[in-house]
């Protein structure tokens, strides 16, 4: 059984029809990848299911429940937690902070915690760093915890996003691009730190990218996206033989 | 020496009430990046409610229902006074976002100041439909003394009123600081689009930063009516605008900003009114703020960026 799927999406921005018939099956512990041409629609898909737009037809579920027409912050506590194609975090808050705010739901103690310091909350602040720390460790920045995120290089600063979204302990993950913007060296370490995720947590990931490098050394499944539709869907060796991917990226072989 | 130690005991007891309501505008600001312009006569409307809470307080005391001598009853009917109006008065204020401005949350920014604008002239005037336009006067919940300190008059009012305020400062400061609401609350005034994917609801939090927001202008509404014991429908207006300016002055959503910009607007004030005619107390003090702000465009703790940007 998928462990997130969605039937017939279909979505339209006033008369645009931004997405037309999308269907996905995400299993368990499985990397999946959206690549596209630029306006394909690649970032509407995951706004839509991430509860951003409600979709205009279609169902998507979420091991057995299905989460269309809820709220955002509803999806992200049922376990789909993302990561932007931009960079978005909270500039002069730190990078610990950033880890603990994904925390929110699962703190308990309240008023007379915070300002009594109630042993309580001395327990779970405890709990809440060292989980941090561990995923902090993880995407390799725990040197870094007590930095505010503003003073940080581009690349550690997408490995605080990671980690964040990581410590809303998620069962899917979403990456819209992770690597954009980044240069070499921060991209192979990001792949790595995609891998060990992978790995280590056995989550699964869904994710979107322009670099094919990326898409086709870390993804089982491949779909290709043009105008809202899926035209290709395959693994990366079927993705790159597919003549309609070719077309759409490279346009059509002429005879001259 | 006197003279300037006397004008600073009466700035502190200004300020406060600048300072306390201050704190709504910036808080609102920097959570939800809209002026509530209706907050000004949220702390009228804490001054109502506190009237009327302490009146009925103050008979429930009168019926000896509690074998307590006066000051300590007076004392404890300013307490409850203060609580129940702070609470009575924070759920106007979510009341205020929950229609006023959650419509209104993808809509330009022009559409929710003028939506506040007409909410304050809705309190105003629904206030003057109701009760009518007299004036009330508020019941004295502090028996008054005054001590000559170095030849100074401080009355045990103005200590309660500075005290007050500096002490719901600083629990709002903790509040921010300490709890996963006040933390949830900073995000969201860095970036908010991420702060649903977080698990938090961003209406909960809108409305927390509502209700804070009008809790401080409630006790500000108190402490005015123990202050000079009057009410009038109105005057949250100039009160507001006031506070508006200190929140701005304080820089965008910092809480120590808007709190030192009120003391130093209510300072201001005072000291310009004691030394040049007090008709020209307005002109100058608002000149003084043009000139800081000329200089520092953003306030003291604000942030020198585009409001734009975040969108």
């Amino acid at each position: 059984m998928p462990l997130l799927e969605v039937k017939q999406m279909t979505h339209f921005f006033g008369g645009l029809r931004a997405v037309h018939d999308y269907n996905l099956q995400v299993e368990p512990n499985q990397i999946r990848g959206l690549i596209g041409p630029n306006g394909a629609g690649k970032t509407t898909i995951f706004n839509l299911i991430t509860g951003v737009y409600d979709p205009t037809e279609g169902d998507i579920v979420l091991e057995n429940d299905t989460i269309k027409g809820l709220q955002p912050f509803q999806i992200a506590s049922l376990g789909l937690g993302r990561t932007f194609q931009n960079l978005r975090l909270w500039r002069h808050m730190t990078v610990l902070e950033h880890v603990k705010m994904a925390r929110y739901s699962k703190i308990t103690y309240g008023l007379s915690g915070a300002f009594f310091d109630t042993p309580k909350r001395q327990k779970e602040e405890h709990e809440i760093e060292q989980l941090a720390y561990d995923l902090l460790d993880l995407v390799g920045i725990r040197h870094l915890a007590g930095q505010v995120v503003t003073n940080l290089p581009y690349g550690a600063q997408r490995r605080v996003e990671m980690a964040r979204a990581l410590a809303t302990e998620p069962k899917i993950l979403f990456l819209d691009e992770p690597t954009a913007g980044m240069n070499p060296e921060e991209l192979v370490q990001m792949m790595e730190i995609i891998r060990r995720v992978h790995q280590e947590i056995g989550l699964a990931i869904f994710l979107i990218e322009h670099r094919m490098r990326v898409v086709m050394e870390l993804c089982q499944i491949i779909q290709t996206l043009v105008f809202g539709e899926v035209i290709a869907e395959g693994t990366p060796e079927e993705i790159q033989s597919n003549p309609k991917v070719i077309d759409a990226y490279l346009g059509k072989e002429v005879e001259v | 020496m006197q003279f300037f130690l006397q004008n600073i005991v009466n700035a502190l007891q200004l300020g406060s009430f600048y300072a306390l309501i201050a704190l709504g505008y910036s808080m609102v600001y920097g959570v939800l990046m809209l002026f509530n312009f209706a907050h000004g006569d949220v702390f009228m409307v804490g001054g109502y409610i506190g009237f009327f809470v302490a009146a009925g307080l103050l008979a429930l005391a009168n019926t000896g229902i509690l074998p307590l001598a006066d000051n300590v009853m007076l004392g404890l009917v300013l307490v409850l006074t203060l609580f129940i109006t702070m609470i009575l008065t924070s759920l106007v204020g979510m009341l205020i976002e929950r229609i006023g401005y959650r419509p209104l949350r993808g809509a330009p920014r022009a559409s929710a100041a003028i939506t506040g604008l007409m909410i304050g002239i809705i309190l105003e005037t629904g206030n003057l439909a109701i009760l009518g336009p007299t004036r009330l006067s508020f019941p004295a919940l502090i028996e008054s003394t005054t001590y000559v300190i170095a030849g100074v008059f401080v009355t045990n009012k103005k200590m309660i009123i500075v005290l007050v305020s500096l002490l719901l400062t600083l629990a709002l400061h903790q509040f921010v600081r300490r709890t996963k609401w006040g933390m949830a609350m900073r995000a969201m005034a860095f970036d908010f689009v991420v702060v649903p994917l977080m698990g938090i609801s961003i209406n909960n939090i809108a409305l927390l930063t509502f209700g804070l927001g009008s809790a401080l202008a409630a006790a500000a509404g108190i402490l005015f009516g123990v202050a000079y014991p009057v009410l009038d429908p109105y005057m949250g207006i100039l009160f507001g605008w006031k506070a508006f300016v200190a929140a701005i002055l304080g820089g965008r959503g910092s809480i120590l900003g808007a709190s030192l910009a009120g003391f130093m607007l209510g300072f201001i004030e005072i000291f310009v009114a004691a030394i040049f005619p007090s008709t020209m107390r307005d002109l100058i003090a608002f000149s003084i703020i043009l000139l800081i702000l000329t200089f520092r465009p953003h306030g003291f703790f604000g942030e020198p960026y585009s409001a734009q940007l975040r969108l």
